[in-house]
C-alpha cells in the first residue's frame, strides 16, 4: 500500500505551493450495474465491513452506498470513547476483539487515527456501586481484559480537582481500564474509506437507498437515488435508520431510534488526561488534543429522527458535570449537536442474517457502537463472506429476543430508553 | 419541545417520562408465541407521525397519549389515555 502521500516533505511541498496539490483520499465512484455485495450505510461500520471483506476475505466486487457524505452520520458525531469494560459473556470477547483491532488499526490501514489509550475511569460513589464495579472488573480480568480498581486516594492523585467530598455523591474510587481511551472519529471513517477504496471497493456517496428488490425470497438489488444497483448480497449498516431501511424488505426490528447529544467546550490547557465518568448521574468527559472538553450524558429518551435534542438533557448533563468537577463552571460551551441511534430492546447489537435471503443486518448499536467499529466490520464481513457468524459475535442474533437469550447489561428489560 | 397536558397546561419535558409506541396491543392469552414476541419486542419505529405514551410524573400523574412527529418534534395532540388506548 502506498500511503506516502502524507509526509513531512509533502507537507512542506504543499505549504510552498499554497496547498493546491492534495488529491482526494478516495475516488468518487459512480455506481456500476451490479456487485457481489453492497453495504448500505457509509458510517464506520459499513466502511470497516467493506475494508475487511476486501482485505481479509479477498472479495472485490463490493460497494458502499451512503445517502449523504462519508463521516456525516454517527461516526462523526460520537464522543470518541473506546473501551472493552463489559460484563456479560456475549459482549466481553467481542469488545475485547475490537480493542485489539484498535491497537493495530493505524498500521493496518496506514492512517493516523490518533488512537489514544489514555484510560477510561468509571467512578463510584457508594458501597453497592463499588461491589458492582469489582464484579465487572473481575469478569473483565477472567476474560483477559485489563481492569484495575482505584481507591479514593489513587483517584485523587490522578484527578485532584474532582469534588471528592460532594455532600450527596462523595467519590469513593473508580474502575480503570488503562487500555481504553479515545480515537479521532473522523479519521476512522476517512482511514477505512481510503483503505477500502485502494482495495477496489466503490464508495458511492449521495446515494440514498429507497427500496430493496426481493425476488423469490432473495434480494436482487437496491433502488437508489442514483438508479438500480444489482446485488447478490446486501449488508445493512444504517445505524439510527435501521428500522426504516429494513422495512423496505418487510422487516420489523426490535429497535427504536433515539437522539443522543454531545458537547464541546472552548479550548483549555490540558488538565484531564483520561476519560472519566460520573457514577451518580449521566456525565462523561475527556479532553481533545485541541483542548476542548468533549462530554455527554444520557439520551433524550423519546423516539426521534431529528438529529437534535432538547434542553432538559442539556441541563441534566451540565448539572452532572458541575457535580463532578465544579471548576468547569465558568467554561463556555462551543458546540453541541445530536445523533440518531438504534436503541435496541436489550441494549445490545445485532449482527445476523435476516428472514430474507441474501439480506444481512448490522444494527442496534445504541450509544456505544463507535468503540465496536473495527470488530463490527470484521464480524459483519465474516458473516457476509462465510454465511456463518464470527466466533466473537455468535450471541448477536436477531432471534435472541424471542428465545429469551437477550444480552441486557443494565438489566432494564424491553424498554429501549432505559438502556 | 413542550407538552400541553390536558390537566395541567403547557409544561417542560423534564416533568414527563416516556414509555413508547402507544399503538402496540397486548395479544390475547391464546395468541401464538410470535404475536407475544412482536408485542414485547418489535416496533414500527416510524420517521414522521408517531402515537406514543407519556407519563406526567411531576404533574398530575396521568398517562397521556401524544401524537408527535419524530422528525420535526412537532407535537400535534396530547390527550389523556382512554380505555381504547390501553395496551
Ligand atoms: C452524540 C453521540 C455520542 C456517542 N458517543 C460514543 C462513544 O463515546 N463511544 C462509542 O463507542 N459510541 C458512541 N456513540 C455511538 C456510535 O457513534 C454509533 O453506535 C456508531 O457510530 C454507529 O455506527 P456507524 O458509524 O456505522 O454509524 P453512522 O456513521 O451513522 O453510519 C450509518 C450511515 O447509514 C447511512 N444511511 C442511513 N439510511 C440510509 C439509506 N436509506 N441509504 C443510504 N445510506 C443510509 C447514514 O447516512 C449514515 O452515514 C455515540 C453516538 C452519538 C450520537
Ligand atoms: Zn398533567
Amino acid at each position: 500500500m502506498s500511503g506516502e502521500r502524507y509526509s513531512f516533505f509533502s507537507l512542506l511541498r504543499e505549504t510552498l505551493r499554497g496547498h493546491t496539490g492534495w488529491k482526494p483520499a478516495w475516488r468518487k465512484a459512480a455506481p456500476q450495474k451490479a456487485y457481489d455485495i453492497v453495504i448500505v450505510g457509509g458510517g464506520g461500520h459499513g466502511l470497516a465491513t467493506a475494508y475487511y471483506l476486501a482485505r481479509r476475505y479477498g472479495l472485490t466486487k463490493i460497494a458502499v452506498v451512503e445517502k449523504g457524505w462519508i463521516g456525516g452520520g454517527n461516526v462523526g458525531r460520537n464522543t470518541t470513547i473506546v473501551r472493552s469494560n463489559y460484563l456479560l459473556p456475549g459482549n466481553v470477547p467481542f469488545y475485547e476483539q475490537s480493542m485489539k483491532l484498535w491497537e493495530g488499526l493505524e498500521q493496518d490501514i496506514n492512517y493516523n487515527a490518533m488512537v489514544s489509550q489514555r484510560g477510561v475511569l468509571n467512578l463510584f460513589h457508594n458501597d453497592a456501586q463499588r461491589n458492582a464495579y469489582i464484579r465487572r472488573g473481575n469478569a473483565m480480568r477472567l476474560n483477559g481484559v485489563d481492569a484495575e480498581l482505584l481507591n479514593r486516594e489513587a483517584v485523587r492523585a490522578k484527578l485532584p480537582f474532582l469534588d471528592f467530598d460532594n455532600a450527596r455523591f462523595p467519590i469513593q474510587g473508580g474502575l480503570l481500564q488503562r487500555r481504553g481511551g479515545t480515537v479521532r472519529h473522523d479519521a476512522v471513517a476517512w482511514g477505512y474509506a481510503r483503505a477500502a477504496d485502494r482495495l477496489g471497493v466503490d464508495i458511492i456517496e449521495n446515494c440514498e437507498v429507497q427500496g430493496i428488490r426481493v425476488h423469490d425470497g432473495h434480494v436482487t438489488g437496491l433502488e437508489t437515488t442514483r438508479g438500480f444497483i444489482g446485488a447478490r448480497k446486501i449488508g445493512l449498516a444504517c445505524a439510527g435508520n435501521s428500522s426504516r431501511v429494513a422495512a423496505m424488505a418487510g422487516l420489523r426490528l426490535p429497535i427504536e431510534s433515539h437522539v443522543l447529544q454531545a458537547f464541546v467546550s472552548e479550548g483549555l490547557k490540558p488538565f484531564i488526561d483520561c476519560v472519566a465518568t460520573f457514577g451518580a448521574g449521566h456525565f462523561y468527559v475527556s479532553q481533545s488534543d485541541k483542548g476542548g472538553l468533549v462530554f455527554g450524558g444520557d439520551i433524550d429518551g423519546y423516539n426521534s429522527y431529528a438529529q437534535r435534542g432538547n434542553l432538559p438533557v442539556v441541563e441534566d448533563v451540565l448539572e452532572g458535570g458541575m457535580a463532578l468537577m465544579p471548576r468547569i463552571g465558568r467554561v463556555r460551551l462551543l458546540r453541541q449537536w445530536g445523533g440518531i441511534m438504534d436503541m435496541s430492546m436489550d441494549g445490545s447489537p445485532i449482527i445476523d442474517r435476516t428472514s430474507v435471503g441474501g439480506l444481512y443486518l448490522n444494527a442496534g448499536w445504541c450509544y456505544g457502537g463507535f468503540k465496536a467499529t473495527p470488530a463490527s466490520g470484521l464480524c459483519f464481513a465474516h458473516l457476509l463472506a462465510r454465511d456463518e457468524p464470527h466466533a466473537v459475535a455468535t450471541a448477536y442474533r436477531l432471534d435472541r429476543f424471542g428465545k429469551g437469550a437477550v444480552i441486557d447489561e443494565k438489566g432494564m428489560g424491553a424498554q429501549p430508553n432505559l438502556h | 419541545m413542550r407538552l400541553t397536558c390536558p390537566h395541567c397546561g403547557p409544561r417542560g419535558l423534564e416533568e414527563f417520562s416516556y414509555r413508547g409506541d402507544a399503538t402496540v396491543r397486548r395479544p390475547s392469552l391464546e395468541a401464538p408465541e410470535e404475536d407475544w414476541i412482536a408485542y414485547v419486542y418489535l416496533r414500527d419505529n416510524p420517521c414522521g407521525a408517531h402515537k406514543e405514551l407519556w407519563y406526567h410524573g411531576s404533574g398530575c400523574r396521568a398517562w397521556l397519549v401524544v401524537e408527535r412527529n419524530t422528525l420535526t418534534h412537532a407535537v400535534h395532540s396530547v390527550n389523556a389515555v382512554s380505555v381504547e388506548d390501553a395496551p
